[in-house]
């Protein structure tokens, strides 16, 4: 079985459980693969083949003695993690030199929900540094390529995760998505990106960039491993006081269920200039689709989305200024010399920081400085609110709500470097859902005559991830955009 | 005097609970470096804070016992700041929205009484501690402090004087203790005090510019403090000098404050509301449920002393400074003792014998009933004054109550006449000069003649009767 590389969780799973294949057979193959592809798409920043090959052994054994009928979810699943989530005992840098050699005591809630259901940490992927970016060109180490064309970024910030997916480096990876960073690169490597509610999944140990923002999410083959990975990792946390006291549906029997009556929203405000006109064909393609599944379309406003990249720009980059304060060369993480106490503090920062953090440090600061404050981070807190606002407006109209999940596809390495602004305005479509906090999943819906892929974004209501499951399930399965793989 | 001082006072009060306010770590003070330590109080990447509701808790009762209003929704700040002791970088603290606001406590300053207003108590995690040993070109830094809850209590400018400062201290002090939400150790850090303080001409309605004092940390640092400082305005503002506005450092070996930082180089902490705790929102139940637990306050019980026992005023306040000294007072009363002799011999022998073995209350080996039972023969003539402080001292010592050691020493005062008699006889045969010389006007050998008598009685003998016969025989 050579192709094992290019199986789902479900599918895998299902021979796992038949014995036809055994887990060592699954992570050796998983192996095999990075072997032949890792050199041309660098996703990941650490590999854990020992640990894995080990691993393998004792879940195997696990497997072999469970004669129950609820066997773990991911017994023997190799799945990469970006490495922004805290894995004890494993590298965890963030693509930040400053945490260049740093290995956590601890696990993070997700991975130790992932662990608890027997997976494979296959290794930990490529990002922009500290999730800053949207090319995963900021990493402090490497450059991820997009495997759908090796001359172009996978997206960003989970860059490294989404292209693992793609490549088939794993069989599903997670992410984490502050203003797209899970949707966008999902969309740009033709694999499904899920942002579930804010609040939904633990934060504790994902290493925070934004932490009001900041969401952990599944990238996989197809929803239905979306589903799988979502009913896994969600779910109320005592370490982590913003993850919310909800109910956790097994999200996997949501789905498979026709649409027929649904109302689809489409925000006017999402198709005007700016969008790529291929991008847009396809759109408009895939929003007829889900009109020929039954769905009902309907025109709505988001009267505020003009200022969520500002607005996102204000908040995140004032709470990185602070979450960033710890990177100080006094406990852990690289400690560049200095004359005293000051010297060391800037010489560490300077040298452990790329350019893009450094900005976004800086941007913040200045939005929190005395003075400052109001003109900035408060106003950007009410537009905040009235962003939130256009949202719960919309959804007393409609159940979901559709939009390309960017205006472009996956852009040239190096092309937009150089200029920060539009390197942000590619999230420009996924970043009012975290500060609506609402949730959103990416599904491919289409290629460019490039053979680049397009990602259609389903919007829902706060913790309504079982619609848009629902919804993206159907379409899926009524076309076969995920069945393609890209040529390596 | 011209001049007035205006004073406020800004107070850390360590609370007492078993662990840290914002993970599971232990609060234990003296413990070696960074043995009570995690992932969260050292600040380590992702990791995040969970709210320790008994921190909670004991804040509200604080606000509750200072009067103040409780706010049903608050939330936390971080207050950004680079320091080796603050491992985030950022203090979680309180800054627009505090758990409690417009309270007042009352003290008594110069036999007047007062209120001082209490602006805000807010909750915050304290930093840990950089230690500066060895050659000087590095320092340590342990974090055991690091995130031990504290309260920040602000209080309105309306001290005036640095000995009202000090009665303010001591009232909190006391209310702190009484509920057991701090230990009120100033030596060891557990209460701390900076003060704001401006002068003015009497009589002037606007304030003059404030200077901040750090690093006050006794009672009497901070009327020496002060005092201090209030002279060198004054002196500055005479010699037609302004106030600078600035933050000043109380050395206590020098016995001044020195300049630590302008009002150019302070901080600008860019505070911003905690994206990783969520607002605090206090249910109404649950406020009653504290409101339940809170003990008899001190002004309260002091009242009720008062009134109750009649004692003095100044007895009431000495006796309900602190919570375990009224409790040990009351019990004497509840024991059958008259609760003014309960009342002057805590004060007098009680308080000097514990002062001087450095003994606290709880630590007093004499039982409340046992100090009741000695007054009891104190009272119906067994014993006298004298004895008393006798039987006081073996009490103490021994544990045996006062009636075994006065049967066992055969203390029993001497009431019969006839045997006084002799022995005032018997002092007045041995000492014939001083019989000549008191006859002649040296009336001050009385009490040389009292205390032979008592001397050959062993103390025993009724004094009221020794001084009825012994001026009866030398008339």
């Amino acid at each position: 079985m050579s192709s094992l590389h290019m199986l789902t969780i479900s599918e895998a799973r299902a021979l796992l459980y038949k014995k036809e294949i055994s887990v060592r057979d699954i992570v050796e193959a998983i192996i095999q693969r990075i072997d032949s592809v890792e050199e041309k798409i660098r996703a990941f920043i650490t590999l854990n083949r020992e640990n894995a090959l080990l691993a393998s052994v004792e879940v195997q054994k696990k497997l072999d003695a469970d004669k129950s009928n609820n066997k773990l979810l991911l017994s023997g699943i190799p799945i990469a993690i970006k490495d922004n989530m805290c894995t004890k005992d494993v590298l965890t840098t963030c693509a930040s030199k400053i945490l260049y050699n740093f290995i956590p005591p601890y696990e993070s809630t997700v991975t130790a929900r992932l662990k608890e259901q027997g997976y494979i940490l296959i290794g930990k992927t490529n990002m922009d540094e500290f999730a800053m970016g949207s090319s995963t060109e900021n990493s402090g180490f490497q450059t991820t390529l997009n495997p759908w064309d090796l001359e172009r970024v996978p997206g960003g910030s989970s860059g490294g995760s989404a292209a693992a997916v793609a490549a088939d480096e794993c069989i599903a990876a997670i992410g984490s998505d502050t203003g797209g960073s899970i949707r966008q690169p999902a969309g740009f490597c033709g694999v499904v990106g899920l942002k579930p509610t804010y609040g939904r999944v633990s934060r504790f140990g994902l290493v925070a960039y934004a932490s009001s923002l900041d969401q952990i999410g599944p990238l996989t083959k197809n929803v239905k491993d979306s589903a799988i990975l979502l009913s896994i990792i969600a779910g109320h946390d005592p370490l982590d006081s913003t993850s919310a006291p909800v109910d956790v549906p097994d999200f996997t029997e949501c789905i498979g269920k026709d649409i027929k009556g649904f109302k689809i929203g489409i925000p006017k405000e999402y198709f005007v200039e700016g969008i790529d006109k291929e991008v847009e064909d396809i759109l408009l393609k895939a929003i007829k689709h889900l009109e020929s599944l039954g769905a009902i379309l309907v025109e709505i406003s988001l009267p505020h989305t003009g200022y969520a990249v500002a607005t996102y720009y204000i908040l995140a980059t004032s709470e990185a200024s602070s979450n960033l304060a710890r990177y100080d060369g006094v406990k852990y993480g690289l400690r560049a010399g200095g004359k005293d106490l000051m010297d060391m503090y800037f010489t560490t920062r300077a040298q452990g920081f790329g350019a893009e953090v450094k900005r976004r440090i800086m941007l913040g600061t200045y939005a929190l400085s005395s003075g400052y404050y109001e003109a900035y981070y408060r106003k950007a807190q009410q537009v905040r609110t009235l962003i939130k606002k256009d949202f719960e407006d919309a959804f007393n109209k409609v159940d979901i709500i559709i939009t390309p999940t960017s205006p472009v596809p996956a852009f040239k390495a190096g092309e937009k470097t150089q200029d920060p602004l539009q390197m942000y305005l590619t999230d420009i479509y996924t970043i009012s859902m975290n500060l609506a906090g609402v949730p959103a999943i990416s599904v491919p819906c289409g290629f460019t005559s490039n053979n680049l892929p397009v990602g259609l974004q389903i919007i829902g209501k706060h913790f309504d991830e079982e619609t848009i499951l629902k919804v993206a399930y159907a379409y899926e399965q009524s076309t076969d955009w995920h069945k393609r793989k890209p040529d390596l | 005097m011209k001049y007035e001082a205006v004073i406020g006072l800004e107070v850390h009060a360590q609370m007492l609970t078993d662990t840290k306010i914002f993970c599971g770590c232990s609060t234990k003070f003296g413990s070696e470096p960074n043995t009570q330590t995690c992932p969260v109080c050292i600040g380590m990447p992702g990791v995040l804070p969970v709210l320790n509701k008994k921190a909670l808790e004991f804040a509200i009762k604080t606000g509750l016992a200072t009067n103040c209003n409780i706010s049903t929704f608050s939330r936390f700040a971080r207050k950004n700041y680079f320091y080796p002791d603050l491992p985030k970088g950022y203090q979680i603290s309180q800054y627009e929205l505090p758990i409690c606001e417009h309270g007042f406590i009352e003290i008594t300053s110069e036999g007047n009484a007062k209120k001082i207003g209490i602006t805000r108590i807010h909750m915050e995690e304290d930093a840990g501690k950089n230690i500066h040993e060895g050659n000087g070109n590095y320092s340590y830094v342990d974090l055991n402090r690091a995130g031990v809850p504290l309260m920040e209590i602000v209080s309105e400018p309306d001290i005036r004087t640095p000995l009202e400062a000090v009665e303010y201290m001591k009232k909190l002090r006391t209310i702190l203790r009484y509920l057991g939400v701090c230990d009120g150790n100033m030596e060891q850090g557990s209460l701390r005090c900076d003060a704001n303080v401006s002068v003015r001409h009497k009589g002037e309605k606007e304030l003059g510019t404030k200077v901040e004092i750090k690093n006050i940390n006794s009672f009497k640092f901070v009327e020496k403090a002060l005092e201090y400082e209030i002279k060198r305005q004054i002196k500055v503002i005479e010699d037609g000098g302004r106030i600078i506005q600035e933050t000043r450092l109380w050395d206590s070996d020098k016995g001044i404050t020195e300049s630590m930082r302008g009002k150019e180089e302070a901080h600008d902490y860019r505070y911003f509301p905690e994206p990783d705790l969520v607002p605090i929102i206090i249910a109404e139940e649950w406020l009653n449920k504290i409101k339940k637990t809170l003990p008899e306050l001190p002004d309260i019980k002091r009242n009720r002393f008062i009134k109750t026992y009649g004692i003095t005023e100044s007895d009431a306040e000495l006796l309900t400074s602190e919570k375990s000294l009224a409790e040990w007072f009351e019990d004497a009363v509840t024991s059958g003792g008259n609760p003014k002799l309960v009342a002057n011999w805590i004060k007098g022998d009680l308080l000097r014998i514990l002062n001087e073995e450095n003994k606290t209350i709880e630590q007093c080996p004499i039982k409340p009933s046992q100090l009741a039972g000695m007054l009891k023969l104190l009272e119906d003539g067994t014993i006298s004054g004298k004895i008393a402080k006798t039987v006081f001292e073996d009490i103490y010592k021994t544990g045996k109550d006062a009636a075994v050691i006065v049967k066992e020493k055969g203390l029993v005062q001497i009431t019969n006449t006839d045997e006084i008699e002799k022995a005032v006889d018997e002092v007045l045969l041995k000492n014939p000069d001083e019989v000549e010389r008191y006859k002649s006007g040296d009336k001050k050998l009385l009490g040389f003649f009292v205390g032979q008598i008592m001397k050959i009685t062993r103390g025993k003998a009724n004094p009221q009767l020794v001084n009825e016969i012994l001026n009866k025989k030398l008339s």
